[in-house]
């Protein structure tokens, strides 16, 4: 097993004609992702990549079955695309979408809370490189041979630190269950706690690293959680200690606004809650296989 | 984007949010001439400079005559105003507001913020007013009022009714304050603010209720559906380096180490500069050049880079997911010669076409030092950048 997504895992492509899709959508099929069906309004009816397209996610589901989507839709739409999943019975749903104000951002977490919990979609992102399961599936735009398959659980913001994390891990022959980036956006699908809950369920993951950053709250939430539930040790390095107060530093969201948003704050509140440190994001890989070796 | 509290105001205005009289002065004629239209004993000449506390820098003067009005106006009018926001360089005063004074009785502090952990618009108020909210939450968390808002539903009467009991305003003014609340929200979601804040919002004698100031941030990534807004856009207010960033739309933020950074992916970005400090160097900018960099992309920030002259040695590293190395080096190789680089040069490159990228490095004769590691790397260029 492996959280989010396996080989078996139907998934939908939002935006499959499009450059980008298109694209991202023959790397993914080529990984081993199941792909199962395209949505393009307008052009339903046409097979693309050899997958069938639909005018509506939810036509798409009815015909397909389809569990899983990945939103490549430009921002001003972006959010109408991460509801209309939602409101199709979609599970999982990634958002890849780089610049979705943050205004909709906030109306699209209201709206997914209108549905029971077992009917609730989780979504990871926007602004984020995917979710990928090594070995069997990715839905995301990541560059998937540097991934092992291992027994760690991987989840971060950054998508390119994401990429150097897994490398650096692959050299040290430190493998992973599944990888979740939660995008640089200030307003996202879930947080570290959120994904650190479904790895601290998982049978495949033992050990998780956490990759952030600057601003926002959610680091601060997750030693919380750790502190108090977590079963697996926790590795985790946060990237920004060089930033100045104030300034936004490429992702919307990581700007130091106020108390505890610092990359020193967090890694004291992550320190005091049990979670290894990783002193420098060159050692992110020996850094993992210590504490494996320590702790398992 | 930041604007001018004189913009704000105008903003504020238009939601039956009332303020002072005022009137914006490019040069001190224009200011005095301001102070004689306004019907008022007294004016206040207030700096308009993107930053707050700019009373305690002393960039808002109280006064009374001509003379006053002349005076004030030529100290603050072409300098540099250095508040505890804007850094040591300060941010250039180009217009003065000469606003009308009014009798306060008291003064409340009013934020709207988007609460990153509640992931909803959450109002924030005090009753004491006048002190930054940072002041606020060390000295008197107690007064500190929160409201949560519904995306949904939007304020509700009741809330903006609480909300006025909070803050003890009198009965009175009511039907002022819950309409004042309102227009503020619907400001603030109309045009896809990041943050509002009146501080202070007052309460005057003749029991009314006044924005004396007013701050608004709006989310960048929503400009696009806000023309009218974009337009408020103050190059002025921005470092020389940044705005030619923001024409080539490369994400960059100016900082004062010696080391010139060109990375792909902002938390990359990050890394590789805490990577650079961590080896006993100091970075000289954030800089992502995002994904899909064309060689002209590359060429673009790597002068954007270099333009900065404290610049001692330049470092490259790149991880490339659906950016590609050989398009990378490619525009290295073009931008290197042109630009007659004399500082060193240390790139590495990592993921899709790196084999090809490193081939067209080292084929083309260029003095550069290639590195393998994001370790490598960093210490190569601090190393560099010593010598």
């Amino acid at each position: 097993m492996s959280v989010l997504l396996n080989k078996n895992t139907k998934v939908l492509v939002q935006g499959i004609t499009g450059r980008i899709g298109n694209f991202h959508t023959e790397e993914m099929i080529a990984y081993g992702t199941n792909v199962v069906a395209g949505v393009t309004p307008g052009k339903g009816g046409i097979t693309h990549l050899g997958k069938p397209v639909f005018n509506t996610v939810k036509e798409a589901v009815e015909a397909t079955g389809a569990e899983a989507t990945i939103v490549f839709v430009p921002a001003a739409a972006a959010a109408d695309g991460i509801m209309e999943a939602a409101d199709a019975g979609i599970k999982y749903a990634v958002s890849i979408t780089d610049g979705i104000p943050a205004h909709d951002m906030m109306r699209v977490k209201r709206y997914m809370l209108r549905y029971k919990k077992e009917d609730k979609m989780i979504l990871t992102g926007p602004n984020c490189a995917g979710t990928i399961t090594p070995g069997e599936a990715m839905i995301g735009i990541m560059p998937g041979h540097i991934y092992m398959p291992g027994d760690v659980g991987v989840v971060g913001r950054s998508g390119t630190l994401g990429y150097e994390a897994a490398s650096q891990m692959q050299a040290e022959g430190v493998g992973i269950s599944t990888s979740v980036g939660i995008g640089g956006d200030p307003i996202n699908g879930s947080s570290h706690k959120d994904i650190l809950e479904l790895f601290n369920e998982d049978d495949n993951t033992k050990a998780v690293m956490l990759i952030g950053e600057i601003g926002g709250p959610q680091e601060a939430e997750a030693a919380e959680y750790v502190k108090k539930y977590m079963k697996k040790p926790v590795v985790a390095y946060i990237a920004g200690l060089t930033a100045p107060k104030g300034r936004t530093m490429g992702h919307a969201g990581a700007i130091v606004s106020g108390k505890g948003e610092s990359a020193i704050e967090k890694v004291e509140l992550l320190q005091e809650a049990g979670i290894h440190i990783i002193p420098n994001p060159s050692e992110m890989g020996s850094k993992m296989k210590e504490v494996m070796e320590k702790h398992l | 984007m930041d604007i001018h509290e004189y913009q704000a105001k105008e903003i504020l205005s238009k939601y039956n949010v009332q303020t002072l009289d005022g009137k914006i002065a490019f040069k001190t004629s224009e200011a005095v001439a301001a102070f004689n239209e306004l019907d008022s004993d007294i004016c206040v000449v207030k700096a308009q400079v993107h930053s707050g506390a700019r009373g305690k820098a002393g960039g808002i003067i109280l006064c009374k005559t001509d003379e006053e009005v002349r005076n004030a106006s030529e100290k603050l009018l072409g300098t540099h105003l250095k508040t505890i926001q804007t850094g040591a360089h300060g941010k250039l005063i180009e217009k003065l507001y000469i606003e009308s004074g009014c009798d306060i009785d008291r003064e409340i502090y009013l934020a709207y913020v988007m609460d990153r952990a509640k992931q909803r618009i959450v109002i924030i108020a005090s009753a004491e007013g006048g002190m930054s909210i940072e002041e606020l939450a060390a000295e008197k968390p107690e007064t500190i009022k929160k409201i949560e808002i519904d995306p949904v539903v939007g304020l509700t009467g009741f809330q903006a009714r609480e909300l006025t009991f909070a803050l003890a305003l009198p009965k009175e003014v009511l039907g002022k304050a819950v309409q004042l609340f309102m227009g503020c929200y619907k400001a603030m979601v109309d045009l896809d603010m990041n943050m509002l804040e009146i501080n202070p919002l007052v309460l005057t004698s003749d029991k009314n209720l006044v924005a004396l100031d007013a701050k608004m941030s709006f989310d960048d990534n929503a400009l696009f559906r806000h023309p009218e807004i974009n337009e408020l856009n103050d190059n002025s207010q921005k470092d020389k380096r940044e705005i030619s960033a923001a024409e080539h739309d490369l994400s960059y933020v100016g900082l004062d180490g010696d080391i010139g950074c060109m990375i792909n992916g902002a938390g990359l970005a990050m890394a590789t500069m805490d990577m650079i400090k961590y080896c006993g160097g100091e970075p000289a900018n954030f800089l992502d050049i995002g994904g899909g960099a064309s060689p002209e992309r590359v060429g673009k920030a790597f002068e954007l880079v270099l333009a900065d002259k404290n610049i001692k040695a330049m470092l490259v590293n790149v991880y490339a997911g659906i950016n590609r190395c050989d398009w990378i080096a490619e525009g290295l190789v073009q931008v290197v010669p042109s630009v007659n680089l004399k500082i060193p040069l240390i790139v590495r490159l990592s993921g899709t076409n790196v084999e090809e990228g490193i081939k067209i490095l080292k084929e083309s004769g260029l003095p550069i030092i290639l590195a393998d590691t994001l370790k490598d790397a960093a210490q190569k260029a601090v190393d560099a950048a010593k010598q």
